[in-house]
């Protein structure tokens, strides 16, 4: 679990309240409430899996169970621009690792991590499906293609003002 | 569409909207605004053409003209030559890269001869987002037929005796699959779509419900209709936010007409459609996991029996189908399954939808008869291997797939015939490889990502899977051993036999078929310590070549771990002890002394 504790505002807990309601209160419908939330937060921190398992009246254990076994969910916060690196097959045999070393070594950030300024975040994903383009790089919901190693530098200054 | 004498479709499928192909369309609308050609020209966003690699596309119907890499800019050029004028506009014409020709239209491109289009045959050709362009193609009227002209069974029947296979990769018989459903008793059943398209480099499922979703919802009815359920469920990956809106649009348009919904066709059939999001979990592919995540679950996958069809999601009665296979059936029902069956080898009927991609000049989505050999998908249809190199393998069937080689080309492509050869049809990716790429590696890639994907429900491939992975990283590092050749092939045979669900039972084939094929390149890094595809680079050394080195020091000042000695003017040489191929040498020489063996 994370290691920093959060404590949720009154109108945070109130919008997972809300979410939950949205959904009528069922359990099956917790990885669409999750999804809500995430997008709501930017993230899942364990603070907001407790309000959720209360309200859909299931064990924390369960809900933690869920939000790790996708990796659609994440328990850290995300940067402003999130990065994701296409590591799927198409974009593997076409170059993607270099493409990711050069953004690890730019931001100097593993996969996973936000930068300290809180600007940039690093993960991977596989495929998105524009393989033409491959190797793929998304920036928020901007999608840059066919990016090569010495092309990453241009890329991060675009989101850098 | 009748009132326009002209049409100017262009491709919104993500590839091609990743280039701007949204703005070429606002860019095309305020030319033909500006000449007042708004009324007899339309602009259309359709779904993907397939050609994805010169992308963004933009067709001209009716004369079939295709111009790639359109850039924004290139609008007003179209407007002006081509509307007005009735000029093609040259410069953004194919060309064929063997015959260096301009090729005029989509008739004539080798990519396009040799498809039969029946999944995708509305993709490129609709606006995804208008009901009537896709009732304007024949859309609903099998539906129509279903319920107006045939019983549940004699739907079925004609289903079966069409042949259609799973398209997502086990290739188990539709109609048979419709029946077991049908004889399940319960007060309520789902049909539910499989549109979980987990599989790295494949993206036919998300192309299709980007440019024709409306042919997957009149499928799921006839489903519905077929095995007595009035609930569909379309289970799609988050990662596909341009499909679940299409989808949104589709099912509310389709609820507003009237073909959604109760008594659809005053047949007093009820059926309506939900959607379910996963979550990025490539086991969810496998139906019991599937239906698990739709319930809110962790995607683990359980033993069948039961199948889902006798107890599904919320333990009732449930039939899974994907997204390619829906797409079939209107057009067999249209057509007939005498027609359909006359398409395709004995065993597999129809067509099946490729993602060509990697190492390849045409990479897009295909969809060839079965029985196409492989020559003609890579060569043919994919125009050959990037940059003049050498082809030396192809990746079907994604992670559980395997590697087929130059003398499986002139293999006819169906489900038997890749099982025969150690590999699978799997949802239709082909991943094609040069002579640059590691066997070894590409092995080594698809573990980590089985590594990553497996559940953990059960120990086959929880932890063997992990220790395949061990195994191969060891070798790629330069420090295996003779014995872990064949630890590696027994591990994965044991893998296969014990796993759970297909996820494990089928992760080893990239090693056994690597193995199989590619030996030699094996024992290269196992024995002589060499990867001759330059790609391990632990098995790479770096040396500086007497007769080109100046010694102007720029290779030492520039290595970060003092691995390089030499003094000003004198040769320098590299200490393999200390030096971690980073290759900041390599990058630094201005006199290419440095090289890499």
């Amino acid at each position: 679990m994370s290691s920093v504790k959060i404590e949720l505002r009154k109108d945070q807990i109130e919008k997972i309240h809300e979410i939950c309601k949205s959904f009528n209160y069922e359990g099956g419908e917790l990885i669409n409430v999750l999804h809500k939330c995430q997008h709501e937060f930017g993230y899942l921190p364990a603070e907001i899996q407790e309000v959720v398992a209360e309200q859909l009246k299931l064990s924390v254990a369960k809900v933690y169970g869920v939000v790790t076994f996708y990796s659609f969910f994440s328990m850290i916060p995300k940067g402003k621009f999130p990065i994701s690196i296409c590591t799927g097959t198409a974009c593997y045999v076409r170059g993607a690792e270099n493409v990711l070393a050069e953004f690890k070594k730019q931001l100097k950030i593993e996969v996973g991590e936000t930068s300290a300024d809180g600007k940039f975040s690093l993960s991977c994903l596989r495929c998105v499906g524009a393989c033409g383009l491959a190797p793929v790089v998304l920036v928020g919901e901007k999608t840059f293609g066919r990016v090569a190693p010495d092309g990453v530098k241009a890329i991060l200054a675009e989101f850098e003002q | 569409m009748s009132k326009y004498s002209m049409h100017l479709l262009v491709c919104g499928g993500t590839g091609c909207r990743a280039s701007a192909s949204d703005a070429i369309v606002e860019n095309l609308k305020t030319e033909l605004e500006a000449k007042g050609l708004s009324d007899t020209v339309q602009v259309i966003m359709t779904g993907c053409f397939g050609f994805c690699e010169k992308g963004p596309i933009v067709k001209v119907s009716p004369d079939n003209t295709f111009y790639v890499q359109v850039k924004p800019e290139d609008a007003r050029k179209i407007v002006e030559e081509h509307v007005i004028k009735g000029r093609k506009v040259r410069e953004l014409l194919y060309v064929d890269p063997k015959a260096n020709e301009v090729i005029e239209d989509s008739k004539h491109m080798g990519f396009y001869k040799k498809q039969i289009r029946i999944a995708l045959r509305n993709c490129g050709f609709i606006n995804p987002e208008i009901l009537d362009e896709y009732i304007s193609r024949d859309g609903y009227l099998a539906l129509g037929k279903a319920l107006t002209e045939m019983t549940p069974e004699e739907v079925i029947k004609e289903i079966k005796a069409s042949g259609l296979r799973g398209r997502g990769g086990a290739g188990f018989p539709t109609g048979l699959k419709w029946e077991l459903s049908r004889q399940s008793q319960s007060d309520k059943k789902y049909v539910v779509c499989n549109a979980d398209e987990g599989d790295p480099g494949a993206f036919m499922d998300r192309s299709i419900l980007e440019g024709d979703p409306h042919s997957v919802l009149e499928a799921m009815a006839i489903c519905g209709y077929c095995i007595g359920a009035d609930t569909g469920l379309v289970y799609i990956r988050a990662e596909y936010p341009l499909a679940i809106q299409r989808l949104k649009v589709a099912i509310s348009q389709a609820r507003e007409y009237g073909l959604l919904g109760k008594d659809i066709f005053g047949t007093g059939f009820n059926f309506d459609i939900e959607l379910k999001y996963g979550a990025g979990a490539f086991v969810c592919g496998e139906e019991t996991a599937l239906i698990h995540s739709m319930e809110g679950h962790r995607g683990e996958p359980t033993l069948k029996p039961p199948f889902p069809s006798v107890s599904g999601y919320l333990g009732k009665p449930t039939n899974v189908n994907n997204v390619e296979t829906f797409a079939n059936i209107p057009v067999i029902l249209l057509k007939g399954s005498a027609w359909f069956s006359s398409i395709g080898t004995e065993k597999s009927k129809g067509t099946k939808v490729f993602a060509l991609a990697g190492k390849i000049n045409n990479v897009g989505l295909i969809e060839v008869p079965m029985g196409t050999t492989l020559r003609e998908v890579i060569f043919e249809i994919g125009g050959g291997i990037k940059n003049g190199r050498k082809f030396k393998a192809v990746q079907t069937g994604g992670p559980s797939g395997g590697c087929l080689t130059e003398k499986h080309l002139d293999l006819p492509i169906d489900y038997e015939s890749l099982v025969a050869n150690g590999s699978m049809m799997g949802s239709g990716g082909m991943i094609v490889l040069d002579e640059d790429d590691c066997m070894v590696s590409i092995a080594k890639y698809f573990l980590d990502f089985t590594v990553e994907e497996s559940c953990g429900k059960c120990s086959p491939c929880r932890i063997g899977n992990k220790r395949l992975y061990e195994l191969l990283d060891k070798i790629c590092k330069g420090n295996g051993v003779a014995d872990d050749l064949t630890r590696l092939k027994n591990l994965g045979l044991v893998i296969k036999d014990t796993s759970l669900c297909g996820l494990g039972q089928s992760s080893p084939n990239p090693v056994l078929s690597t193995l199989e094929n590619f030996m030699v390149e094996y024992t290269e890094h196992v024995h002589d310590k060499k990867c001759r595809a330059g790609e391990c680079k632990a098995l790479m050394t770096y040396s500086i070549l007497e007769e080109h080195c100046v010694g102007c020091t720029a290779c030492a000042r520039a290595c970060p771990v003092g691995a390089i000695t030499g003094e000003r003017k004198q040769l320098h040489v590299i200490n393999p002890a200390i030096c971690i191929k980073c290759g900041a040498c390599l990058e630094k020489c201005k006199f290419d002394a440095v090289i890499v063996q």
